[in-house]
């Protein structure tokens, strides 16, 4: 009887494994897919498309924090804009060209801004708390602005030339280098969240969103784990801001500004908060958006966020990605 | 000493304006728990109405307070009915995302409307004068703004304390569930509330238009400084917000005079270590 | 493992909490040894739920130890008593409502063993957790339930599992607080069932209202009222104490139902 209840269990188990592998494999097919369908219906554009997976990146980054330990900023540009400029300083000012190493900076000087503001954040909870997030995008955007010398202030930093990859691919003028470079990053990192999502410390925090008072009946530390995922969620952004500095080769104060973290804020909910296929389908939908909008009337733009949020939030609360979920999934559970 | 007298006089306007606007959010939040991202865009709105009747229409500087005020809550009241009440008691970030789509859209409608400029508020000419104390002389309209805020804060503590509206405003704030249940209609009272607040920040985004200029990115330029007053305060107090607007005021104008290159960066040095010394607001202690 | 009998493995010394001039917890002491079922009961407002912040560090009192193991813990955070075995149950059931049963125990026997800030790996495929929290819910007869969210598990079988997660903490003390509370008559059965089932040298302390459980669960009562411990003793003494009836048995004593 027993061991019939347990081999039950184990096939109900290992269809739900398979269920989630197969959810991996169907995520980086359709991201492949994307990108080869961006890659040849914009050829012309390949920049806006690097941008948008750098963005990507960051709006990834924003999810473990929002989407996954419940936290809500307006202050998560900080650590995008810290991976972008600690991959630029190395090039411009450090003569060290190497894209690898570059991203490397990147991921590093993004985990560092994240274990920073991760600390900062915990002192507060509720409006203090945000208030902490715009205050610290506030310093951080200061604090670069201040330091034209290292940052090249409100001009942007320049002087960025990155070497050809592994010595051979070059970074070329259409940025199809470039392209392939933020793809394959963006694979990588994908794959590695998922990962991360399922692993315990995914769950730990999924938890802890729900109910910080019985993760810490259960003996963890929700701030351990907060400042924690702050970290893994600042080199994610890092990556990011590293692949913006290393595809533009300029960076600018607007990667450290308040506006880049809302509208990362305001892509996430379009997508949907808590996870991955959310944060990927809003940054998508409101950079391409954005692209069409500026180009047929930009004086508009900031009214039809507006009116898309609020829209969002009246009509489609758990996002684009959230609710296209929630109707399959009710359309499975509809068919025995 | 006179920079240091120039100082205190400017600070202390400052304060007082952004005591006026900032009380009637600190008030909401506390009694409503919504984290209302969108009470700069109402001030802003005052402003813009109040250009337009003094300085479009030439109708002068009191007419213009007084439409700035009702159009201000004649724009808001419909939001709050549709909008906000939709929110009351979601999740922080669903109230985070909505009132900050309502605060894009009024940049968005108001960069339409008025157009990307600077508006001003033509002062009356009482107000341009500078007044004589005797030993020094200043600005007859920081005197204005420094009466205006102690003129609120009187008016607002009298009504909490001493009416029947008070009571039940408190009772609301302290247990919503509790004062519904003794018969209180929340409702109206989260109406009117809402409506003052919105009508005190009308007033001061027209009185402290001065300091603040009217422009369309004015609803998220200074929305930080209104929510770091909430924050150090501590949401539906009084006295704390009172006390948060001085003590900001000052670190804030002392700042540009004295470091004008870093004013900024040592402004919101300071918000953030107010804030995790002091949680809670600073009337409520540390934690 | 064996603690010596009459060793106490849990102590608590005049503790005392007061919010301003209010004294909500008046000098309460309380020791006891591994294997111990002591119920805490106390007419509404008596400080049991005050008593229980003070004990698991979620309130911190104005004077007094609280001892684990010999270990002074008053100074820990909540988690640290936790991982040094003070483990607590809620009143009201606190799950989480998108998780399954097996992933709260999953995540109780990592976090137990210190394997809750890995970032690869997924529980389901560590034999050594699976099987532990196979055997956990097959325990309390929860195993059917094992992939099912909260939400669509009865409250009844939520208490279960909320004990079942106590218990893959592997507890020196659990603090049961109120483990019957909402459950339906007909359901309380299965968790007097899983009282009975706890492991013997595990030290219970439980706070409850239904006095027909405390009588028969426990061996020792401590009663609480207006902050202070009244009575300290048997069961059977605590009903024919005068004080106790008079702050808290009165009414049932009237009803017939203690005899």
């Amino acid at each position: 009887m027993a061991v019939d209840v347990s081999s039950r269990d184990m096939g109900a188990m290992r269809r739900r494994r398979r269920r989630s592998l197969m959810r991996d494999v169907v995520g980086v097919g359709v991201i492949v897919l994307a990108a080869a369908i961006g890659y040849f219906a914009f050829p012309d554009n390949l920049a806006l498309l690097t941008r948008i997976i750098a963005v990507a990146l960051l709006v990834l980054s924003l999810d473990l924090v929002t989407g996954y330990c419940g936290v809500a900023t307006l202050g998560h540009a900080a650590l995008f804009g810290s991976g972008a400029y600690a991959a630029g300083i190395l090039s411009a000012h450090f003569g060290i060209n190497d894209p690898l190493l570059m991203t490397l900076a990147g991921l590093i000087g993004g985990a560092l801004a994240g274990l920073l503001s991760g600390l900062v954040m915990l002192r507060a909870h509720g409006l203090p708390q945000l208030v902490l997030s715009i205050a610290l995008i506030h310093l951080f955007h200061e604090l670069a602005n201040k330091m034209s010398s290292f940052t090249g202030g409100s001009d942007g930093l320049s002087g960025i030339a990155p070497d050809p990859i592994f010595g051979r691919f070059e970074f070329d003028l259409f940025g199809n280098t470039a392209y392939v470079f933020a793809v394959v990053m963006l694979l990588v990192v994908f794959v590695l969240l998922r990962i991360l999502v399922r692993s315990p410390f995914g769950m730990l925090c999924r938890g802890l969103k729900e109910d910080p008072l019985r993760i810490r009946a259960m003996g963890a530390s929700p701030k351990r784990a907060i400042v924690k995922m702050y970290g893994i969620s600042g080199a994610v952004a890092g990556l990011g801001g590293a692949l913006n500095a290393i595809s533009t080769q300029v960076v600018g104060l607007d990667t450290l500004s308040f506006t880049q973290s809302a509208e990362a804020l305001v892509m996430l909910a379009l997508g949907g908060t808590g996870s991955l296929f959310g944060a990927l389908a809003g940054t998508v939908a409101f950079m391409m958006f954005q692209d069409y909008v500026s180009s047929v009337n930009p004086f508009h733009w900031l009214t039809m966020v507006g009116a898309l949020l609020i829209a969002v939030v009246l009509f489609a609360p758990k996002g684009i990605y959230g609710t296209v979920a929630a109707f399959l999934e009710k359309r499975r559970e509809g068919r025995p | 000493m006179q920079t240091i007298f120039s100082i205190g006089i400017d600070a202390l306007a400052y304060g007082m304006i952004l005591f006026v606007i900032s009380i009637g959010l600190s008030v909401t939040m506390g009694l409503m728990r919504v984290v209302n991202l969108a009470h700069g865009a109402f001030a802003m709105i005052g402003g813009y109405v109040a250009s337009y009747i003094s300085r479009d229409l030439g109708l002068g500087y009191a007419p213009a307070i007084l439409a700035a005020v009702v159009a201000t809550i004649v724009i808001a009241v419909p939001i709050e009915r549709f909008l906000y009440r939709r929110i009351y008691g979601a999740p922080e970030l669903t109230q985070v995302l909505m009132t900050i789509g309502i605060t894009f859209c009024i940049i968005g409608l108001a960069n339409y409307l008025m157009g990307p400029t600077l508006k001003t508020i033509p002062l009356s000419d009482v107000l341009q004068q500078p007044v004589d104390l005797g030993f020094r002389s200043i600005s007859a309209h920081r005197l204005f703004a420094i009466f205006c805020g102690l003129a609120v804060a009187l008016c607002l503590w009298l009504a909490i304390e001493k009416t029947g509206f008070g009571i039940r405003l408190r009772a609301s704030v302290d247990n919503a569930a509790m004062a519904s249940a003794l018969g209180v209609r929340t409702e109206i009272i989260y109406a009117v509330s809402f409506a003052v607040a919105v009508g005190l920040a009308a007033f001061g985004g027209v009185v402290g238009a001065e300091l603040l200029p009217v422009e369309p990115y004015y609803a998220l330029r200074y929305l930080v400084t209104f929510l770091v007053v909430v924050s150090v305060g501590g949401a539906g107090s009084i006295g704390g917000t009172l006390l948060a607007c001085l003590l900001l005021g000052a670190v804030d104008t002392t700042g540009r005079y004295l470091l004008p290159e870093f004013g900024e960066f040592f402004f919101y040095l300071a918000v953030i270590a107010i804030i995790c010394v002091f949680p809670n607001g600073l009337m409520k202690g540390a934690k | 493992m064996t603690a010596a009998v009459g060793n106490p493995v849990f102590e608590v010394v005049s503790l005392k909490k007061s919010f301003g001039g209010l004294v909500v917890t008046n000098d309460v002491s309380l020791s006891m040894a591994a294997g111990d079922r002591v119920a805490l009961i106390g007419p509404n407002g008596a400080g049991k739920t005050t008593f229980v912040n003070l004990v698991t560090g979620t309130l911190a009192p104005s004077s007094g130890e609280v001892r684990l193991g010999g270990e002074v813990i008053t100074g820990l955070d909540a988690s640290a008593r936790v991982k040094r075995g003070l483990v607590r149950s809620f009143q009201v059931t606190r799950l989480f409502q998108d998780m399954t049963a097996a992933e709260h125990l999953g995540l109780a026997v990592l976090q137990r063993e210190g394997r809750s800030g890995r970032i690869f790996g997924n529980f389901l495929t560590m034999p050594d957790v699976m099987q532990e929290v196979e055997h956990r819910l097959e325990t309390l007869r929860l195993t059917a339930l094992m992939h099912r969210k909260v939400r669509e598990i009865a409250y009844g079988q939520q208490r279960l599992l909320e004990i079942a997660i106590a218990l893959a903490l592997k507890p020196k003390v659990l603090l049961l607080d109120e483990p019957a509370a909402g459950v339906p008559q007909s359901d309380v059965g299965l968790i007097e069932q899983a009282l009975n089932e706890l492991p013997a040298d595990l030290a219970v302390l439980m706070i409850e209202h239904d006095m027909d459980l405390v009588f028969r669960f426990a061996k020792k009562v401590v009663v609480l009222a207006a902050g202070a411990v009244i009575f300290d003793g048997a069961p059977g003494d605590a009903t024919r104490d005068p004080r106790v009836r008079e702050a808290y048995l009165g009414s049932y004593a009237d009803a017939g139902r203690v005899a």
